[in-house]
């Protein structure tokens, strides 16, 4: 395998050869031999278990306390978005993916629209670009405060959830002053922004930046600094660069197996290639490594917001939709005079917009790791398939190669470091 | 561009929005597959998608027009608007690869079936395929010869039919007690 991505590959092995089941990549099944032993019961691990972050369930093979078989079964969350959407409108089809990851609501609803653009071929203006950026690595932030909070109810430093939980409301009350509402804000529009951010938006923005960088520090003394959590985590579900190529995981666990790569560095979209920011990595390849890459991920998700917010304070005025009014509604003050804005605004609402024919996957960095939005247009008014690539379904797919011989409670600890979300998965 | 000149089953090679798309013959899916990990270095595979094209030009619900796909709501075409391109089969299988390096490139390999076609399972070259391969089979019904584990990944086991496919009906799903009424 010649990846040369900085170290990880070329470095010392984490472990020889590979640890993925065979030959069921996802199944790690138990010697017949030892089961005869009649040590080995069958537990059912979910999917009502608090724990596994919504509605996983893992079959597990227990013997004793170690875990020597395990296979995840999902599905108990699918709701059918991706055909839910070949129904409805371009435009109304953005309702949707906020609701598929519930935690990176604006990330998703911001993929679909982005590949919705590259198959119109509209340019999107400066300030709505950069004020999608601060939203997104806002988001970033909101994701990785949750995963916390609730790693630290499952590994017992419940402190920390209270601490992570307090930021997580500032960080809604930034998208309900610019969304109205807190969570499913709907405010990617193809072309740009459904309307302007409030002015106050980016001073309560950088207060925010500066609560969020003091508190920082207290997440880490709690977390990887302190001596309970690091007997948890340390040398736990140890998974090699190699090995999480393989298996399709992304983002943070590649970043945690020592693998320098981030969508946004590597192919940029929006302004990435504009902002100045460090792709943390690290190299053990456990819990630890995983932790401490979403911690510094935050830190740096702050610079890139604070670069953003002095963008957008700079092209203030400037539009934040492009004008074209074959795809962007027209403004409301015109309804009133121009017959032709009316005329405009009503095939809008009514019909939508027609996108080109064609084919796009379009991937970009979540929180979770790559989200990608696959699109088939057949120059229809509605999207003629969607398909979204869910991060966790892969993560999840990977837990049973990290799992071997651990114990149960290292599988509690795995599962949380692997930051999934089924809302992600089942779609 | 010239470098995929050599992948097996080529059928035609497309840029088409900035991304590449490799057309492979089925048959030769397995053999395209690993030409492009081993020999071109596409090590990550990042999704499968599948799609189903049953009525592409055609008439379908909503305000597409007429059977030759042409529609006369089409605003300025007065009802010339090109149909799209049909389609060689019913599904498209569409696997993203990345090679995950330091100058990455994405690349879309894709295929064609036919109902009722099966395609080779790429769980032994990629085992990242595993649960992909089994959602596309629970969605859509496209089977995966040598998978080793293929059933249901989303909806119950016992669940009928393959939801994302374009003759699977919204709010048709069987209702449970329904048949006692």
């Amino acid at each position: 395998m010649a990846v040369k991505l900085d170290s990880a590959v070329n470095g010392p092995a984490l472990y020889e050869g590979t640890k993925i089941p065979s030959p069921v990549p996802s199944w790690l099944q138990v010697a017949d031999s030892r089961r005869e032993d009649g040590n080995v019961i069958q537990v059912n691990f979910g999917p009502n278990h608090p724990s596994t972050h919504g509605v996983l369930r893992l079959v597990l093979d227990l013997d004793g306390e170690e875990v020597v078989g395990m296979r995840a079964v999902i599905g108990y969350l699918h709701t059918g978005f991706e055909k839910s959407m070949e129904q409805k409108s371009w435009w109304k089809a953005i309702n949707y993916p906020s609701r598929i990851d519930y935690l990176a609501s604006f990330q998703n609803e911001m993929v679909f629209v982005l590949a919705i653009e590259k198959l119109l071929g509209i340019e999107v203006p400066a300030r709505a670009t950069w004020v999608r950026m601060a939203l997104a690595e806002l988001n970033r932030i909101h994701s990785h405060l949750i995963w916390l909070g609730t790693v630290g109810l499952e590994l017992g430093v419940q402190s920390l959830y209270f601490y992570c939980f307090e930021q997580r409301e500032n960080v809604l009350d930034l998208f309900e002053m610019v969304t109205g509402v807190r969570v499913h804000g709907r405010y990617c529009q193809a072309g740009g922004l459904a309307e302007d951010i409030p002015p106050a938006f980016v001073d309560e923005a950088r207060n925010f930046c500066r609560g969020l960088a003091r508190q920082i520090g207290a997440y880490e003394r709690l977390t990887w600094q302190n001596k309970m959590f690091q007997k948890r985590m340390n040398g736990i579900g140890i998974v090699s660069a190699e090995d999480a190529i393989r298996l399709g995981m992304s983002g943070p666990n590649l970043r945690g197996s020592g693998l320098n790569w981030d969508v946004r560095k590597r192919e940029p979209y929006l302004f990435y290639d504009q902002v100045e920011f460090d792709v943390p990595v690290y190299e053990s390849g456990d819990c630890n490594a995983r932790v401490r890459v979403r911690i510094d991920e935050m830190r740096e998700s702050l610079r890139i917001t604070e670069q953003a917010l002095d963008k957008i304070e700079q092209l203030a005025g400037e539009p934040w939709i492009a004008d074209d009014r074959k795809i962007v509604l027209p403004p409301r003050e015109e309804l009133q005079t121009s017959m032709e804005s009316l005329i405009h605004h009503f095939k809008l609402v009514s019909e939508g917009y027609r996108v080109p024919a064609g084919e796009v996957y379009l991937p970009i960095e979540g929180p979770r790791g790559e989200e990608g939005c696959y699109v088939v247009s057949n120059g229809g008014a509605k999207p003629w398939r969607v398909h979204f690539r869910a991060p966790s379904l892969l993560t999840i797919a990977a837990a049973p190669t990290l799992c071997q011989e651990h114990l149960i409670a290292d599988l509690i600890a795995i599962t949380a470091s692997l930051d999934t979300l089924m809302g992600d998965s089942d779609r | 561009m010239t470098g995929y000149k050599q992948v097996p089953g080529l059928v035609e090679v497309r840029e088409a929005f900035g991304e590449t798309t490799l057309v492979v013959e089925r048959e030769q899916l397995r053999a395209a597959a690993l030409h492009l990990r081993d020999e071109l270095g596409f090590n990550y595979l990042a999704d499968i998608a599948g799609a189903d094209y049953l009525g592409w030009s055609g008439e379908v619900a909503g305000s597409w027009g007429s059977a030759e796909g042409r529609d006369l709501n089409l605003p300025y075409t007065l009802g010339a608007a090109p149909a799209p391109e049909p389609k060689p089969k019913r599904f498209s299988l569409s696997y993203h690869l990345l090679a995950l390096r330091d100058e990455p490139v994405r690349l879309r390999l894709q295929t064609w079936l036919d109902d009722g076609e099966t395609a080779p399972s790429a769980v032994e070259i990629w085992p990242a395929a595993d649960w992909l391969e089994r959602e596309v089979y629970d969605l859509m019904g496209i089977v995966f010869d040598g998978h080793p584990n293929l059933v249901r990944l989303l909806t119950p086991d016992d669940w009928e039919g393959h939801p994302l496919r374009k003759d699977y009906p919204v709010g048709g799903e069987p209702v449970r007690f329904s048949e006692e009424v």
